[in-house]
């Protein structure tokens, strides 16, 4: 799960990660208010939105007086950025963090994940900050430094030490460097973080040490044992069409083309996207109605496909395991007379209880174009969709 | 032969009185698993009665600890069906009473939790399969875990995968050439495992009666490229490949934990390029993992050996 970069910062002060002053807004006269608050000659008007490349895209405004922030303010409010990170259709700015100017010597990078590799967390450090790391990595892999770290001790000060002096933070700010990475880890497995990305830290003219931006996401395995991050979800961020799948414990996630797909299982539902592409077509959605769906679960799977106006046709590709194909097929013929059903369907079943799922199907009256392998399913609906 | 697990393997479920448990430990002994027990704190001293498909009634004795039950049954394996919150604790029991072989079912695990059990295995005996994988089966033999038994024959053909319903299309492709497979692994969709590749690539490597395998990936991480380069540098035995999530957008989680493309890296096009470079040839589509196998078996004449049914 995302969060905005107010929302990180404020978990990240919990810990005694430094940060500079600020506080949201939603209206041009609280940005207003909260910059006489901050009572800063410069404040920075930064627009809110689950996606990094904001400062390019002109979001990210220094303001030197009150009126300048309130024009700057209504410009990005209601503004849709488009970066790239956001795709073409952009992301529209609903809040804005207002946040004391400060007074920049040097920007570095300071990033936290789990590295598959080892099995660990690792934190990663650079002098090249403001750059995005994937850049850095590409072009200069030699300026990134890491320390893996052992979860029995967590962190230690001699591993944010070498980072602190191999990326040549002042020797005077040294300690106040150490003292953020270890902030930051302890935040980053307090809370189940999945990467807490630091781009830039700085170092300032006064010998502070802050995160100028924080980036967190979260480890949506561990949401249940987190209570107070699950509140700073934004479901204005998210595709509604997710929002609704998520209630039903299904896996959704919406995408550009107008094959709605319907498949049982991670694996299985990626490789059914594959495949419609193989053969021309292009997927509307990855959906994995899981292991154990219910009638109920499939139903309502099946609905979420159909709210979708690009879909031109459906192709539920199953390979019942636990999941048994009787199961779906009463799902789908379920929703399908609920809704109606006026677009083009291939089915594939196989597995658990095939004979009785295709029967169910064959006996619903509906139109449905059965297929005999995932590669016959999927030519076939690319043909109907054409 | 096999790998992992065959017909002497002993096994208990850990959670057992827990509906999902008590369901898999059924279609276990109705496969011919040795389920020989289980384990539920607080309910140790009781048993669980499981009726199977053929009408006879099997009554599993239940422990309060896992230790308890390796003592009393001579268990060698447990699989583990415990909710996500109590998994990685689960893991570490088993681990701590020296099982040899700990095969974890459960999704969702919290990827920290993951970090901590495999810190905590360093230097232990056990092998971990998973989490958020379907089992490990060794047809007509044993199977530990949530895939349809019937679907597998016994023969010689490896099958290792991230994923579970593939693992499925996969061995049904095979069954249906009349290829059996000597054993078939799905090591997990999660970032953080217990096996990589490699682990179980190496094992079939070793085991004279599987002859070729079918290693299925998906994008995320580069457990593939690392594979692939192991295959390589030391795999005497055909190797065929498919990755899934060629189409997937990146910076989404497909479903999967571990199915991420971060930073540009982990995509699908760069897996197969690598595999195809040491040598792994990989399926085009899904539906031809199966008829990719063949090619290569017949290539290296070892088709007629591969095909054990009809």
């Amino acid at each position: 799960m995302n969060i905005h970069e107010y929302q990180g910062k404020e978990v990240l002060k919990q810990y005694g990660v430094a940060v500079p002053e600020g506080k949201v807004a939603f209206t041009v006269d609280e940005a207003v208010e909260a910059a006489q608050a901050l009572g800063t000659p410069v404040v920075v008007v930064k627009a809110q939105i689950h996606a990094g490349g904001r400062g390019k895209a002109g979001g990210v405004k220094v303001a030197k007086s009150l009126d300048e922030v309130r024009q700057y303010a209504g410009d990005i409010l209601g503004k849709t950025l488009v970066t790239h990170q956001t795709g073409t259709e952009g992301k529209e700015v609903k809040r804005l963090l207002i946040e004391q100017g400060c007074d920049i010597k040097k920007e570095y990078y300071v990033g936290v994940v789990v590295d598959r590799g080892t099995g660990r967390v690792v934190m990663m450090a650079s002098e090249e900050g403001g750059t995005e790391i994937e850049e850095v990595a590409a072009h200069s892999p030699e300026k990134i430094f890491k320390e893996v770290i052992d979860p029995a001790v967590g962190l230690q000060p001699f591993q944010a030490r070498k980072l602190a002096y191999a990326i040549n933070i002042p020797k005077e700010l040294v300690n106040k460097a150490v003292q953020f990475m270890t902030a930051l880890y302890t935040a980053f497995v307090d809370k189940d973080c999945s990467i807490a990305e630091i781009n830039p830290l700085v170092v300032t003219g006064d010998g502070n040490v802050m995160a100028l931006d924080a980036k967190l996401n979260f480890d949506s395995n561990a949401l249940y044992r987190h209570a107070d991050i699950l509140e700073l979800r934004d479901l204005d961020e998210e595709d509604e069409k997710e929002i609704q799948a998520s209630k039903f414990d299904l896996s959704y996630i919406a995408l550009d083309g107008n094959i709605g797909c319907m498949v049982n299982g991670a694996g299985l539902a990626m490789a059914t996207m594959d495949i419609i592409k193989y053969y021309g077509g292009d997927p509307a959605n990855f959906l994995d109605v899981g292991g154990g769906a219910t009638k109920e679960k499939v139903t309502e799977a099946f609905k979420i496909i159909l709210s979708d106006e690009q879909v031109k046709g459906i192709f539920v590709n199953i390979f019942g395991g636990i999941m048994r194909c009787d199961v779906i097929a009463e799902g789908v013929v379920a929703a399908a007379k609920e809704l109606g059903l006026s677009r083009p369907l291939v089915v594939r079943l196989e597995g658990t209880n095939v004979d009785l799922g295709k029967k169910i199907l064959n006996e619903s009256g509906l139109n449905i174009v059965a297929a005999d392998s995932m590669a016959d399913g999927a030519q076939k609906i690319v043909e109907l969709v054409k | 032969m096999s790998i992992l697990v065959d017909k002497n393997t002993k096994v208990i479920t850990q959670g057992i009185t827990g509906k999902t448990a008590l369901f898999h430990a059924k279609g276990a002994l109705d496969y011919g698993t040795q389920m020989v027990g289980g384990t539920s704190p607080g309910k140790g001293g009781s048993n669980v009665d499981i009726t199977l498909e053929n009408g006879s009634t099997v009554s599993l004795p239940v422990f309060n600890t896992v230790n308890e039950a390796v003592s009393a049954t001579g268990a060698t394996a447990s699989v583990i069906y415990v909710p996500p919150a109590f998994a990685a604790d689960a893991i570490m029991e088993a681990v701590d009473a020296e099982l040899d072989l700990v095969i974890c079912i459960t999704e969702g695990i919290p990827v920290l939790d993951m970090v901590k059990v495999s810190r905590y295995m360093e230097g232990r005996k056990t092998r971990l399969i998973g989490p958020n994988c379907p089992g490990v089966i060794t047809p007509d033999e044993c199977k530990i875990g949530i895939m349809p038994g019937y679907i597998h024959r016994k023969g010689h053909v490896g099958v290792v995968s991230r994923s579970g319903t593939l693992t499925y299309e996969a061995v049904h492709q095979l069954t249906t050439r009349g290829i059996g497979q000597s054993s078939a692994v799905g090591i997990g969709g999660d970032p953080v495992k217990g096996s990589e590749f490699i682990d179980i690539l190496s094992m079939f490597n070793d085991d004279p009666d599987t002859y070729a395998v079918i290693m299925i990936g998906e994008i995320g991480g580069t457990a593939e490229e690392e594979a692939a380069e192991w295959i390589k540098a030391n795999m005497t035995k055909p190797v065929v490949g498919f990755i899934g999530g060629a189409t997937a957008p990146p910076g989404k989680r497909m479903g999967h934990a571990g199915a991420i493309i971060s930073g540009g890296k982990g995509t699908a096009a760069e897996k197969i390029a690598t595999l195809e470079a040491c040598g792994v040839k990989v399926a085009p589509t899904p539906s031809e993992m199966g008829a990719t196998l063949v090619s290569v078996l017949e290539e290296k004449g070892l088709l007629d050996k591969c095909v054990t049914c009809k």
